[in-house]
């Protein structure tokens, strides 16, 4: 896999509260998921935390690595959004 | 942050989310020519090895792309040869066989359609094709994935006659045979002018015999994504305006499709086909090219000015649609099938839309008449009327058109068909009531269009 394929976008929303962004990173850490950029806003009154992260060294499939952020997701009552960054670089631009 | 614009990221997945963007279908197209034999069981059985051989990973790649890119990727199909062409040379043919083994293979790889039982007889039928033709009602009403489509006439042929009447009674018999279910078998069948070789949607996909050995194809969705971006717009925008919107919109929906297919034909090892520049539509609410209509100011799908909103939408979705991708193909502009659409049914059932003004739409939209339940009493030949007059539209304008029409046995005007899941549920629509029967009965082909001649 070439360096765009291993780069991946984790969205999170929802109500902000504390504890996200550790509960989050930790989340990463333990699956070998590298943060590169992290950027938190307030869009209309909600929370949203974009983070760019390399997954060539993670230890899990991603499946498995999708799925256990969405649980994360589900208990801290945020949405969480996991994909491929080359998504948005293709849509957004000619 | 620079890498990529945060407003893009909350676009794309509210794209995702609330406008139900996502992949329609994922076809794989194979070829079956080397799966001739003079023995039909020998023939089923090749079929069978080779649909496995090259589909048995085909769904979970699938799943597992769509989890990658959080884009929905509806349906997975498969596109096969023409069997009229491949079960001809068996001495002992027995065409519903060979649809119960393809159902067979396709239930066994967990695709949701499975193509291709079809026969090309647009300029006349071989003793195969009409041995074929007799068997459509019964391989369509044994099986559950099979999907089968008829070419009738080309913009270089003209029309093959016969083979609209015989169509029609194709149809008419397809549906008593499944009129339990509200005679869906005739919801799998599609016929043709100008049938497109590389088409991934259903009922009308195959393999024709100019193709490579397999390929992936794609068709993409979004009226959604269109119709609200239109709503955002200033009601007194010109139409310079939304045309330009719409093209934008396309472009993200197609390069959307392009991505998901290169991947996943990487992922398989086999090359990318085509994508196919489509809007279709789901009955889920949102999912709706009629919506688009009113989001452009037309109160229903169907008020005067409906032809033109959708020639303008066709052809601002493959403008937009052409710069994202490097093949384009199939159908390519925006469906406009009657059961599968929330604002189409709405409007079909305040008698906004009727078949008359569906007819007149599809000679700007990408196919034709497409999931229409009329009453399951209609005559063949009036059946064989609207073909006809489909066809003719086709021919003329060198365009493809197709009649995907369900006579629902036992029902008439004022109730409801339905056929569950992107099938939809269809109001009854009435036909003209007076007679095609000396007509349709002439035989014969109409000749091809002096424009044929273009050498």
């Amino acid at each position: 896999m070439n360096k765009d394929e291993n780069q991946i976008i984790i969205t999170v929303t929802g109500k902000d509260k504390v504890g996200i962004v550790s509960a989050v990173s930790a989340c990463l850490s333990e699956h070998s998921v590298n943060i590169e950029d992290i950027k938190q806003t307030i869009m209309q009154d909600n929370f949203v935390m974009i983070m760019l992260c390399d997954i060539e060294k993670m230890s899990v499939s991603f499946k498995e690595f999708k799925d256990d952020l969405v649980k994360l997701g589900e208990e801290l009552k945020m949405e969480i959004w996991v994909q491929k960054k080359e998504i948005f670089d293709k849509m957004h631009t000619i | 942050m620079s890498y990529v614009n945060q407003k893009h990221i909350i676009e794309t997945i509210k794209m995702i989310k609330i406008h139900h963007l996502d992949i329609r279908t994922t076809t794989l197209s194979l070829s079956l020519r080397d799966c001739c034999s003079s023995d039909v069981k020998k023939t089923g059985q090749k079929i069978y090895d080779k649909i496995l051989k090259y589909a048995s990973n085909f769904v979970s790649c699938a799943n597992e792309i769509e989890n990658e890119y959080s884009i929905p990727i509806v349906n997975k199909r498969i596109a096969l040869t023409p069997i009229s062409l491949i079960g001809e040379s068996c001495d002992n043919i027995d065409y519903v066989y060979l649809a119960q083994i393809i159902d067979k293979a396709g239930q066994e790889v967990g695709v949701d359609f499975i193509g291709g039982f079809s026969a090309l007889v647009d300029k006349g039928f071989t003793k195969g094709d009409l041995k074929f033709f007799e068997q459509i009602p019964e391989a369509l009403a044994t099986t559950n994935k099979l999907c089968s489509s008829v070419n009738l006439g080309t913009s270089k042929a003209g029309v093959n006659m016969d083979a609209v009447l015989k169509t029609a009674d194709v149809i008419k018999k397809t549906a008593q045979l499944t009129k339990d279910s509200d005679s869906i078998g005739a919801a799998k069948f599609v016929c043709f002018c100008n049938a497109v070789t590389d088409n991934p949607f259903m009922a009308g996909a195959f393999c024709n015999v100019n193709e490579a050995e397999c390929a992936l194809n794609i068709g993409v969705s979004g009226p959604g994504v269109v119709s609200s971006a239109i709503e955002e717009l200033d009601k007194t925008a010109d139409f310079g305006e939304v045309s330009n919107l719409i093209k934008k919109m396309a472009f993200k929906i197609t390069t959307s499709g392009e991505l998901i297919g290169r991947r996943l034909a990487q992922k398989l090892n086999i090359p990318f086909g085509i994508i196919d520049l489509s809007l279709a539509p789901t009955p889920q609410e949102g999912d709706s090219v009629a919506e688009i209509f009113k989001a452009m100011g037309l109160e229903q799908a169907g008020a005067h000015g409906t032809t033109m909103a959708l020639a303008m939408l066709n052809d601002a979705v493959k403008k937009g649609g052409i710069m994202a991708s490097s093949y384009v193909g199939g159908l390519s502009g925006a469906f406009i099938p009657v059961s599968e659409d929330a604002g189409m049914i709405e409007a079909a059932r305040l008698n906004s839309l009727t078949i008359d003004k569906l007819e007149a739409m599809t000679s700007v939209c990408s196919v034709g008449l497409d999931m229409i339940a009329i009453p399951g009493d209609t005559p063949n030949s009036t059946i064989a009327g609207i073909i006809a007059d489909e066809m003719a539209i086709g021919m003329i304008n060198k365009k493809t058109t197709a009649v995907r029409i369900i006579p629902v046995i036992g029902k008439t005007v004022g109730q409801d068909a339905h056929f569950g899941g992107l099938l939809g549920t269809a109001p009854i629509m009435s036909v003209n009531k007076f007679s095609s029967e000396i007509f349709v009965n002439r035989g014969g082909r109409v000749p091809a269009p002096i424009h044929s001649l273009n050498n």
